[in-house]
């Protein structure tokens, strides 16, 4: 435990404060779409630490452009994979959230959440 | 390698291509290939739990045949089969119980979308109990959700637009903890597949390298999951996306989708890290903690409610906490009681949300308390059934709720001290707040009502006739129910052999 590591890996400890970020926003925020781009800060976050443990210093993404290389020209390609399936997965949910905001925009003409609950509670249904 | 054995690999593309066909057919054919492709995944996952239980041991099937650190990998044994072939049981009579409903509440021209949501929630709940792999389970709990919010909003109303809001909400802080755990898991061990890392886990704990991050990967892990599954104080979308979503989602998503994220934390435990592990790191103590508030203050928000789907979804939130603190006493017996209690609370609550929509359609869809009075002589078949669900909730003999809280105190005394006590209180109380408001509804149901009222507000008799469907499932449920309160013991042995092979 000491700050030479942290500073050594600053990289993560950067792509953690963004994952506090981005979860605290998606937890806290009252407004729907601050939420979203709380939880696109979160997501990227994780990708971003993903990208860093497949990082490899000094050499390059692994695609093939000219002729099979040694595999110590590359990085490790599984962090990155995982990154893109991530991005899939959050892309669908993003835009899940997004639709499902157009839907209460409409029907109450207002994106705080709580607003929402309580006029929905006023109405009875 | 026998022919059965490819069958969870079926299973899982069965339903998931299904769901995608569904959406460029009609609402009709939609729901009877729906119904077919449940009926045949039940029937391989029986011939899978046959093969398993006569080879007693478990399998790895490769998929696409790349060995080891490379493919990816699908997990068979007696536990999974067991589950995988009671999760298509109750959806199938999910999904009968519930088609009046659906047929009134979902325009006709988005029916079919339900039938691509139930079948891809289905495949995500098998692929979650067959796979191996960490990251291919994070892909499909992510599935899991977006279709279980499609299953709430599919009947279109303020309330259920808000709670499928609330649920993606909740859902989406759940699964950002549960994929960091992933990664944190991946770069200390360097592997994706379940037993690969366990191997190396076990290497990290034996040297006590990265002891403080194995530790906040289990928690966040632990935590994602509970937050996903709505234990106790998570639970702020549950009543909403229960009480007024229909019927069929509502059945499903408190027996099934919770249960499916709360298999991968037993997977994780067991498979992944290591249940040693876990109870040396006292994480367990957590869970076990938040188990006990969540029985106890589930059931005081159920007696405070006045509608009686609100009030089912309520009493979810006990049965959940029941589960998290079979967990949490840290003993196989525990973690089997919990797995008892996952197969009679899918039972149990099915039953119990499709025969309150039988009382309240007795009642001019009314939901609220007061205007249930007398609704078990207007629907006779209804009545008894939500009396069995309610004496199986409060845990009377005969009824599979009995037995489960027979395993949980049986796990909790042969337990530590600080842990029996509070459990054993825990249960006590939380019994006898179930029955207050279980038994409070059944003396409602069966208090005769005023005639003139009844004719005035135009309740009618709702006869078996009326609703075949509907009474065909309410009968199984309850044959399901006392299958389980009666024969527990093979059911039980089946659990604890399968958590055998299950690491």
């Amino acid at each position: 435990m000491n700050l030479a590591n942290l500073a050594n890996n600053y990289e993560e400890a950067i792509a953690m404060i963004l994952f506090g970020i981005g979860f605290s926003n998606l937890l806290l925020q009252k407004n729907l779409i601050r939420k979203i781009i709380g939880l696109n800060i979160m997501d990227t976050a994780v990708y971003l630490f993903l990208a860093l443990k497949g990082y490899i210093a000094g050499r390059k993404a692994p695609i093939v452009v000219d002729g099979v290389q040694s595999v110590k020209a590359y990085i490790n390609p599984i962090p990155s994979g995982l990154v893109l399936t991530g991005i899939v997965v959050s892309v669908s949910v993003s835009a899940l959230m997004l639709a499902l905001t157009i839907r209460l925009y409409r029907r109450y003409h207002t994106l705080d959440l709580d607003e929402i609950t309580t006029r929905l509670k006023k109405e009875g249904l | 390698m026998e022919f059965v054995q490819n069958f969870p690999f079926f299973s899982i593309l069965l339903s998931l291509f299904s769901g995608p066909l569904c959406s460029v057919i009609g609402g009709k054919a939609a729901r009877r290939i729906n119904l077919a492709v449940i009926t045949a995944i039940g029937a391989m996952s029986a011939a899978v739990l046959h093969f398993t239980i006569r080879t007693g041991e478990a399998y790895v099937y490769l998929m696409g045949h790349f060995p080891a650190p490379w493919g990816n990998e699908i997990r068979a044994g007696v536990l999974e089969a067991l589950m995988a072939l009671f999760f298509c049981v109750v959806m199938f009579l999910c999904m009968v119980g519930g088609s009046l409903e659906r047929s009134l509440e979902i325009e006709e021209s988005k029916e079919n979308l339900y039938y691509v949501m139930v079948n891809l929630l289905l495949s995500s709940l098998l692929a979650l109990i067959y796979t191996n792999d960490l990251f291919t389970a994070y892909v499909f709990v992510e599935i899991n959700t977006i279709s279980a919010c499609g299953l709430i909003m599919i009947r279109q109303n303020g309330r259920t637009i808000e709670a499928a809001t609330r649920y993606m909400i909740m859902s989406l802080l759940g699964s950002g903890l549960l994929l960091l755990g992933i990664c944190f898991l991946y770069d200390m061990t360097g592997h994706l597949l379940m037993s690969n890392i366990k191997e190396q886990v076990q290497i990290l704990h034996g040297t006590g390298d990265y002891h403080i991050p194995l530790l906040v990967t289990v928690s966040l892990m632990s935590v994602g999951i509970a937050i996903k599954s709505a234990l106790y104080p998570f639970h702020a979308w549950l009543p909403d996306a229960y009480g007024y979503s229909t019927l069929s989602s509502a059945a499903i998503l408190s027996s099934l989708v919770s249960k499916g994220y709360i298999f991968l934390l037993v997977k994780i435990f067991y498979r992944v890290i290591g249940f040693d592990i876990v109870r040396d790191s006292k994480i367990v103590n957590i869970l076990f903690a938040f188990g006990v508030v969540g029985m106890i203050m589930g059931s005081v928000s159920a007696i405070k409610e006045g509608n009686i789907r609100r009030m089912i979804a309520y009493s979810s939130v006990a049965q959940i906490g029941y589960i998290y603190m079979g967990f949490g006493i840290g003993t196989t017996a525990g973690v089997i009681a919990s797995l008892y209690h996952i197969l009679s609370h899918a039972a149990t609550k099915s039953l119990l949300f499709v025969s309150a929509s039988g009382i309240t359609d007795a009642s001019g869809d009314s939901t609220s308390f007061f205007d249930l009075t007398g609704a078990g002589y207007r629907n006779k078949l209804a009545g008894v059934a939500f009396t069995v669900g309610s004496l199986s909730m409060v845990g009377f003999p005969m009824f599979s709720g009995f037995i489960s809280k027979l395993l949980f105190a049986q796990a909790a005394v042969d337990s530590a001290y600080y842990k029996m006590l509070p459990a054993l209180i825990a249960l006590a109380v939380s019994t006898i707040l179930n029955a207050v408001y279980f038994m409070k509804t059944v003396i409602r149901i069966y208090t005769p009502a005023d005639r003139e009222e009844v004719s005035r507000r135009g309740f009618k008799n709702v006869t078996v006739a009326e609703q075949k469907a509907k009474s065909a499932a309410l009968v199984c449920f309850i044959v399901l129910n006392m299958a389980l309160g009666l024969c527990s013991e093979p059911i039980v042995r089946l659990l604890s052999e399968g958590l055998n092979m299950f690491a």
